[in-house]
């Protein structure tokens, strides 16, 4: 067998006789490779993405929220119902082997006030507890205390959109605002937090004890209700049992009989996260796929020129038969024209594939992802799809008859 | 003995009929001879020609190539015997298109794993020996017929065959230029190499040391010709 180094060599000058038809064979290559490229780095671009999402929502996360309620035949809406209450949430943290942490929300609207600017958002009372949850430090001033919580202080922490709603430029922390014309102390600012997987911004939010928020905002006629409990579990592995916990904790506590509708509802964050990850794989899987089509398509092009290429160059193959050129050394040689072309058809692949994709982040603000991965089976698959699709034309050309071979014209 | 062929037979299927192109020829050549085959068109000439090129087997009969019987060689052994004990010149030429003298020279020795810097000298020096010195870059397109035959004769050469096979050599060629071509071939086998060529003038012939003519797949004569060496 001769060297692959000079089977190279025959191969790039057979290819430089014929460049334009050379560089319009690679042109199926290069559009394949390029779109598998670029497909898989937006794919993995938005999978990245949700799971930043992922993680700035917190892991091992259970929301427990009133559910809709049957009494006497009459149903109630889904959240309208008081019925969790400060109580469930202390006997959750009591009872719940499972639970490692539990934070109240008492959520509401309100106008926040600060000299002549005003901004409206959600405003939501907590403990201390939420921040650790939600993994969410204070960039600036301190966090909530079990303090501000038991002595119903009006103080506040403000997100990262309303710092910059309110005060710009400015110094926040120390400065009085008013929420619902209440006077509140700015005592931190949250870490930037940025949108939700459900695309709502997690920076536009104010925070403030619980009970500040029941007594002196929201509480009304139930000022010991609460409008959602945040749970964390101790474990990835302890979420089922957390749920079960609480789910038998609070069938007590509210005396719902054994096959009973229940008022409250358990959501685990955990499981939606994983199924928007899961659609997202899915979707980017599907754009890889149409992408390998046009990879195969590409393929095919080598074939058919590989095909009419070993047809126009019978007689050659004749003279290096007769000339002492084993049946291998023509196969390699046919081999190695058609996995050059579409090895140097993947490598200006990538280019293009490359820059497509940083000009799809650029121009359409999509995140993309280019991973060493993606790269290295690209070329993996170019060289594939040039030795499966060359394979053929190659062994035809191995196994011409030389004497049929010299007379062909 | 270079070549013996002993009872050699050549059927071609073609279809429901049999084609005999060759029925049981025998002849030997000695080293050094330069022998011409003759006859009409579909005598057989160039299957018999190709046999010896081991290109083709031959349905029956032995055929010995410098001692060896071919007949049994697979197929890659009878590759290194066409690169390395012969070479072959063909009416047409037969060079690579858009390709340099220089690198049609080369191709035998690219197949005999030669080394490039070799590679180059020894084809050279072929190039100046068959007098085709100044145009190593050239390509077939830019040589007349009788450069693009001395090319093919350099070629068939480089490896230093122990025979050359030439069918009807100057086929393609004027009078003048086959004159050169067979003025090439005899001081060649001066030289002592052994020369087997196919043409159907008697001229030519004349230049070989002896001729056999064949008629329907015989030899219908094997005599010495008039010039040469016998
Ligand atoms: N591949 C082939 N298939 C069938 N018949 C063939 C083939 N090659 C040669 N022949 C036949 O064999 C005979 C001898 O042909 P050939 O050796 O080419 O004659 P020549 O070279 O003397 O003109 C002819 O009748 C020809 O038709
Ligand atoms: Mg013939």
């Amino acid at each position: 067998m001769i060297e692959l180094w000079m089977s190279v060599k025959i191969a790039l000058r057979a290819l430089r006789v014929n460049k334009l038809r050379a560089f319009l064979t690679m042109l199926g290559i290069i559009c394949g490779i390029a779109a598998v490229i670029a497909m898989i780095a937006i794919g993995a671009g938005a999978r990245q993405v949700i799971s930043e999402q992922i993680a700035s929502i917190g892991s091992n996360l259970l929301l427990v929220l009133p559910g809709s309620t049957t009494a006497g035949g009459l149903r109630t809406g889904a959240g309208s119902a008081a019925t969790l209450t400060m109580g469930d949430l202390r006997a959750i943290r009591a009872e719940a082997p499972s639970v490692a942490l539990a934070a109240p929300t008492v959520r509401g609207t309100a106008q926040i006030v600060f000299g002549n600017l005003n901004w409206s958002t959600a405003v939501q009372g907590t403990t201390p507890e939420f921040l650790e949850i939600r993994e969410w430090p204070v960039v600036n001033g301190r966090p909530l205390t079990q303090t501000d919580v038991d002595g119903t202080a009006r103080v506040a922490l403000l997100g990262q959109t309303v710092a910059e709603q309110l005060f710009g430029a400015e110094e926040p922390v120390g400065r009085l605002i008013r929420i619902r014309q209440v006077p509140f102390t700015v005592v931190g600012v949250l870490e930037r937090k940025g949108q939700s997987p459900q695309g709502s911004d997690q920076d536009d939010v104010i925070l403030v004890p619980v009970r500040t928020a029941q007594r002196r905002l929201f509480g009304g006629r139930t000022p010991d209700s609460v409008n959602s409990i945040l749970i964390k579990a101790v474990g990835a592995e302890a979420l089922a049992a957390a749920q079960e916990e609480v789910t038998a904790l609070l069938e007590q506590r509210h005396r719902i009989a054994p096959g009973k509708d229940r008022d409250f509802t358990i959501r685990n964050l955990s499981e939606m996260l994983a199924v928007s990850e899961q659609s997202s794989r899915t979707m980017s899987l599907l754009l890889g796929s149409v992408a390998s089509i046009s990879l195969l398509v590409g393929g095919i092009g080598i074939m058919n020129i590989m095909l009419v290429s070993v047809t126009e160059r019978t007689r050659e193959i004749g003279i290096r038969l007769a000339i002492g050129a084993r049946r291998r050394d023509i196969l390699l040689q046919f081999l190695t024209e058609a996995v050059l072309l579409t090895i140097v058809g993947g490598l200006l692949g990538i280019v293009f594939g490359v820059s497509g994709a940083a000009a799809v982040s650029r121009l359409l603000g999509w995140p993309t992802l280019i991973a060493a991965e993606a790269i290295l089976v690209a070329v993996g698959f170019s060289a594939a799809v040039g030795i499966f699709f060359g394979f053929y034309p190659a062994r035809k050309a191995a196994s011409l008859d030389p004497i049929q071979a010299l007379r062909y014209e | 003995m270079v070549v013996q062929l002993s009872d050699i037979s050549r059927d071609y299927q073609v279809g429901e009929q049999q084609v005999r192109a060759l029925r049981g020829v025998s002849f030997a050549v000695a080293a050094g001879e330069f022998v011409a085959i003759m006859g009409a068109s579909g005598s057989g000439k160039s299957t018999c020609m190709n046999i010896l090129g081991c290109l083709d087997r031959p349905t029956g009969g032995r055929y010995l190539l410098d001692g060896v019987e071919v007949g049994r060689l697979p197929g890659d052994d009878l590759a290194a015997l066409r690169n390395r004990k012969l070479g072959f010149i063909f009416q047409g030429f037969n060079l690579l298109p858009r390709t340099p003298a220089l690198e049609n020279v080369e191709l035998p020795l690219i197949y005999a794993r030669v080394p490039a810097a070799e590679r180059r000298r020894r084809a050279l020096a072929v190039l100046e020996q068959v007098g085709l010195a100044g145009r190593a870059d050239h390509t077939s397109s830019q040589l007349s017929g009788g450069q693009q035959q001395r090319v093919a004769i350099a070629r068939a050469l480089v490896n230093q065959p122990t025979l050359i096979l030439a069918d009807e050599p100057t086929g393609n060629l004027d009078s003048a230029t086959s004159a050169e071509i067979m003025a090439l071939f005899q001081e060649l086998n001066r030289g002592g190499i052994t020369i087997i060529m196919v043409t159907h003038e008697a001229e030519i012939a004349a230049c070989a040391g002896r001729s056999i003519t064949f008629r329907d797949g015989q030899i219908l004569s094997d005599l010495p010709a008039g010039q040469g060496r016998a």
